[in-house]
């Protein structure tokens, strides 16, 4: 390839890792948190960010333990157990890192960094990764993608809900209910996106 | 310490009062994305079963041995077993399906479903109860993914099991791309959240009429 079929193939899994294959609504991924920490936009963008970093750092360091580790040894199976206990390793790090420099940064994004743990989106980006054969560079790119994307999804989100608010929602809608409703719309919407990666 | 539970209140709460997708909206990342077609839809229930029923039986008989403070890295390495267990099965058998399945096998692992079934039942109650209990919460949250899926196959393909169904694969029937697409899967599954949360709030709003 060349170099700048190389920059193109790598803007190719940005933009649909963001937009046309985003994490949360096309593959379903991180929805736990999607749903319920979706209600205020400050919130949202506090952990958008956790979800990215994290993201970014934890798709490296797992393309580093599944392609000197795992595979060198055969035992690609353990991939489950070894990428979670890096994610939590890092994410406990993290943490502690945070928190000794930055009591700022600590005070706006630490309560974010144990929900990240269970949050499907980051294991889940790990094992599309593994599955899509990605070199190094291919893996961070689309694990930042991943990440922006699904920070995207859900700012907007919180955006709509602080909306909501004033609106009347049928009992049995209310919650739950209309947040799926207007994620399916929101699906819909970045599914127009398709075109713009085929017509290229 | 509280009384044990009957078995027949366990299963009831399990499906139904506690259904972890429509009371408690948890767990739905493979719910939404398996659905697209029956046949996933069953072998990934299965999987989810299989892990709650046999995590849950473990967990509750490992409960007096280990320590409080690291029992949760206990109950995922517990639950990746069965999780590991599954896929390698799947994928020396039914290879085909396993690429079908992608991650969402794997990821059953950070479940919410089967973490909070461990955690809130299997760590306080019996083996055999807690193997009950995994069992039928499997099986209300495997019920959920299954509805959803025939809805999504029926309207989208016009099929079920991949065998086309009479009306809906006729010329009569447009079928509906978009319920096959992700959309598809987050408007029937809101749908299925609004009926049964109508249906309880109706309840609810009866008991306290009745008191």
């Amino acid at each position: 390839m060349t170099p700048g079929n190389h920059m193109l193939h790598l803007l190719v899994i940005l933009f649909a890792s963001i937009f046309t294959d985003n994490i949360l609504l096309a593959r379903f991924l991180g929805m736990c948190s999607f749903l319920s920490v979706s209600r205020q936009v400050k919130t949202a963008v506090g952990l958008g960010f956790a979800v990215v970093f994290v993201m970014t750092f934890t798709t490296a360091l797992d393309w580093f333990a599944y392609r000197h580790v795992l595979q060198p040894y055969g035992i690609e199976y353990f991939r489950f157990i070894l990428f979670i206990i890096i994610i939590a390793a890092f994410v406990q790090f993290i943490e502690m890192a945070i928190e000794r420099y930055s009591p700022a940064l600590y005070q706006n994004l630490g309560i974010f960094l144990p929900l990240i743990t269970v949050n499907c989106a980051i294991l889940g980006a790990s094992l599309f990764m593994v599955i899509r054969d990605y070199n190094l560079i291919e893996g961070v790119v689309f694990g930042f993608g991943s990440g922006a994307g699904w920070m995207l999804a859900i700012v907007t989100m919180a955006g709509i809900r602080e909306k909501l608010n004033n609106a009347r929602i049928p009992r049995g809608l209310q919650g739950p209910g209309i947040t799926l409703i207007i994620a399916g719309l929101m699906a819909l919407a970045f599914i127009g996106f398709t075109g713009v990666l085929s017509g290229q | 310490m509280m009384p044990q539970k009957s078995t027949k209140d366990v299963v009831l709460t399990a499906v139904w009062g506690d259904n972890p997708v429509f009371r408690q909206i948890l767990g739905i990342c493979s719910a939404l994305a398996v659905t697209n077609l029956v046949l996933n839809t069953l072998v990934m229930g299965l999987a989810v079963v299989f892990t709650t029923a046999l995590s849950g039986f473990t967990v509750s008989l490992l409960r007096k041995w280990t320590p409080r403070v690291i029992r949760m890295m206990i109950e995922v390495l517990i639950i990746a077993f069965y999780v590991i267990l599954f896929d390698q099965t799947l994928k020396a058998y039914w290879p085909e399906m396993s690429r079908n399945l992608g991650p969402y096998v794997g990821l059953i692992i950070t479940n919410c479903i089967i973490m909070g079934r461990a955690e809130a039942f299997a760590n306080a109650n019996p083996p055999l109860l807690s193997f009950v209990d995994g069992l039928f919460s499997g099986l209300g949250y495997a019920l959920v993914l299954l509805a959803v899926a025939v809805i999504r196959e029926l309207l989208g393909m016009g099929s079920l099991l991949g065998i086309p169904m009479p009306l809906f694969s006729s010329a009569l029937w447009d079928r509906w791309i978009i319920m096959v697409m992700p959309p598809g899967a987050f408007f029937t599954l809101a749908i299925i959240v609004w009926l049964a949360r109508t249906i309880q709030v109706d309840k609810d709003i009866k008991k306290q009429g009745g008191k």
